[in-house]
């Protein structure tokens, strides 16, 4: 990788600070990172390490009046955390896409599977006729490894297992084909099987529509197996980050060793 | 489609219950229609031949059948008191009730849906404060001292319309709408409150659900994710009130008809009861019967219509 790659996301001393106590609490101190195109960034760390703060900020997700923001998030030339709210927009699920943890909860319980596919191109490509976006969804689907894809089309949520359903936001967030990809702990909500097809499947988009996935994570081992580089967060700082393979192989911090310590091992 | 046979079923089942509890009910009060209508001072004798022509002599489930094959035949009897036809007694004071009912209904809809989603898309906000703050003194006030007030403002001082001048939509409908609007004002207004009391907490309830935020990541305007997302997941429970609403709307506002002299249900069924004029009643309380059960029935379709997961068996 030594190879000069094209940044698309500059994170520059990002801070976050919530202001609902007496005592300012920091979750984001001073972060600062860049995910390159088609990369695959890990960002790993305990619960409250403040690693799914940083992927909402960058999101945009956050409610930027509750709460304090500084430093900048560079997007496409643009600092996603000061420029206004249309501009925002138009970013969000047309170039910068989110999945979450709860795959059950994360779709909308009334509205049938296709409609939730297409709602990025009603949003962002109004030029596309409605044939044009239900073509789109079917080969979405498909591609996401649904199978079935006309009947799921008409189905509901509530008739999907969780792995299905995390293939469909998977889906309904690439459809607009994102430069960026943001996966909160996508795989903590299903079981081991189900987790090694999402691992499989996020890799295959990565590859296939060369979208760079953020991949929030507390699993290290998703992580080794899925991510090019690798950050590890704890308390809202940065602790130690570089290619996956040379943090697990010479972690330099004892929070580092300790975490991949943790790792269960499988003897046989 | 079997779903709804099985419902109306269950519908023709339940009146039929209803009104064997209700001839029992009159059978274990006390009260002696045939005295009532004769007086007190009437001879044994006068009284025992009314008894029998009224056919009240025969035992309880020999009168109970003898009714129910008249209801499920069309015929509900003849009133004691008025001598008419129940059918025809009540065929005037339906329609009035029914169109009251209607009217306030489309008054909560109107009213309450668009300050519900208002207050619900600006909580927390100066023109929210206000609204709820009104919202709490209009739920708190009963119908009847509404009723009296509405009379009083609009009728006395204002005089847009003449207090208890009730006039019947056959003589002249502009003057019977235009007479309608007031008491279905005093009927509407607490139940709007309500209503839109019940969806904004529902509007707010759905917007911290995981859905909203990945409707927010799809790049939505909140106006985009209030309509598109929030607002049929919200009107879900603001459905089953609206339901019971128009129920009970149907079964007949008595305060508000005593308080603008309406010809309706609730006030015949008020007076019968009165006057023991049981053929009278137990129609009046079938028909209560009829229309929470309909609309208990419509609402279930409509339910599972709107929400998938319900409609699953």
């Amino acid at each position: 990788m030594d190879r000069k790659e094209e940044v698309i996301l500059e994170v520059n001393h990002l801070t976050i600070e919530f202001h609902d106590h007496d005592t300012p609490e920091r979750v984001v101190d001073d972060v600062n990172f860049v995910l390159h195109k088609q990369e695959i960034l890990g960002i790993v760390g305990e619960s409250g390490s403040g690693k799914s703060m940083s992927a909402l900020a960058i999101a945009g997700l956050l409610k930027r009046h509750a709460l304090s923001l500084s430093g900048e998030i560079l997007f496409d030339g643009t600092d996603l955390l000061t420029c206004d709210r249309e501009r925002l927009r138009s970013y969000q699920g047309d170039e910068i896409s989110m999945i979450f943890q709860e795959p059950m909860t994360s779709l909308n319980p009334l509205q049938r599977i296709g409609h939730q596919m297409e709602e990025c191109l009603r949003i962002h490509h109004k030029e596309m006729t409605k044939k044009e976006r239900y073509d789109r969804a079917i080969r979405t689907m498909t591609a996401v490894g649904l199978d079935d894809a006309e009947k799921l089309y008409r189905m509901y949520p509530h008739e999907l297992s969780g792995g299905m359903r995390q293939r469909v936001m998977i889906g309904a967030a690439t459809i607009a084909r994102p430069k960026i990809l943001i996966a909160d702990e996508p795989t903590t909500a299903l079981d081991v099987t189900i987790q090694a097809q999402i691992i499989a499947l996020l890799r295959k988009v990565n590859v296939k529509r060369e979208t760079a996935i953020l991949f929030i994570s507390h699993d290290l081992s998703l992580v080794r197996q899925l991510c090019h580089k690798v950050i590890v967060m704890q308390k809202g700082r940065i602790v130690e980050s570089g290619i996956t393979e040379e943090v697990f192989e010479h972690p330099e911090q004892p929070y580092t060793q300790a975490l991949i310590e943790a790792i269960p091992k499988v003897e046989l | 489609m079997r779903y709804v046979f099985k419902k109306c079923g269950t519908m023709l089942l339940t009146l039929i219950v209803v009104s064997l509890c209700l001839f029992i009910a009159f059978w274990l009060i006390s009260g002696d229609p045939a005295t009532h209508i004769l007086g007190t001072g009437a001879t044994p004798e006068r009284l025992q031949a009314l008894r029998e022509e009224l056919g009240l002599n025969a035992p309880l489930f020999v009168r109970y059948f003898r009714w129910l094959k008249g209801f499920l035949t069309g015929d509900l009897g003849t009133s004691y008191v008025y001598s008419l036809p129940v059918r025809d007694l009540l065929a005037s004071k339906i329609p009035v009730t029914f169109f009251l009912a209607v009217f306030s209904f489309v008054l909560v809809c109107l009213i309450g849906i668009p300050l519900g989603l208002y207050t619900g898309r600006h909580a927390g906000g100066r023109a929210d404060k206000i609204i709820m703050v009104c919202n709490q003194v209009i739920m708190s006030i009963p119908p009847f001292f509404s009723g009296i007030l509405i009379s009083w403002v609009f009728g006395m001082i204002l005089h847009l319309f003449a207090p208890g001048g009730y006039v019947p939509f056959s003589k002249s409908a502009p003057a019977f709408f235009s007479y309608m609007i007031f008491p279905a004002i005093a009927i509407a207004l607490p139940r709007a409150a309500m209503t839109a009391k019940l969806l904004r907490g529902s509007i707010l309830e759905e917007a911290g659900k995981d859905y909203t935020r990945t409707a927010y990541s799809r790049g939505n305007t909140v106006n985009g994710v209030l309509f598109h997302h929030v607002f049929k997941n919200a009107f879900l429970p603001v459905l089953t009130f609206l339901g019971m609403s128009l129920a009970n709307m149907l079964a007949g506002s008595l305060v508000v008809e005593r308080v603008f002299n309406i010809p309706g249900m609730s006030n015949t069924l008020l007076t019968s009861i009165g006057n023991r004029d049981y053929p009278v009643v137990l129609a009046a309380v079938m028909w209560i019967a009829f229309v929470i059960i309909v609309i208990n029935l419509a609402v279930d379709l409509l339910y599972r219509v709107l929400d998938p997961r319900t409609a699953q068996e």
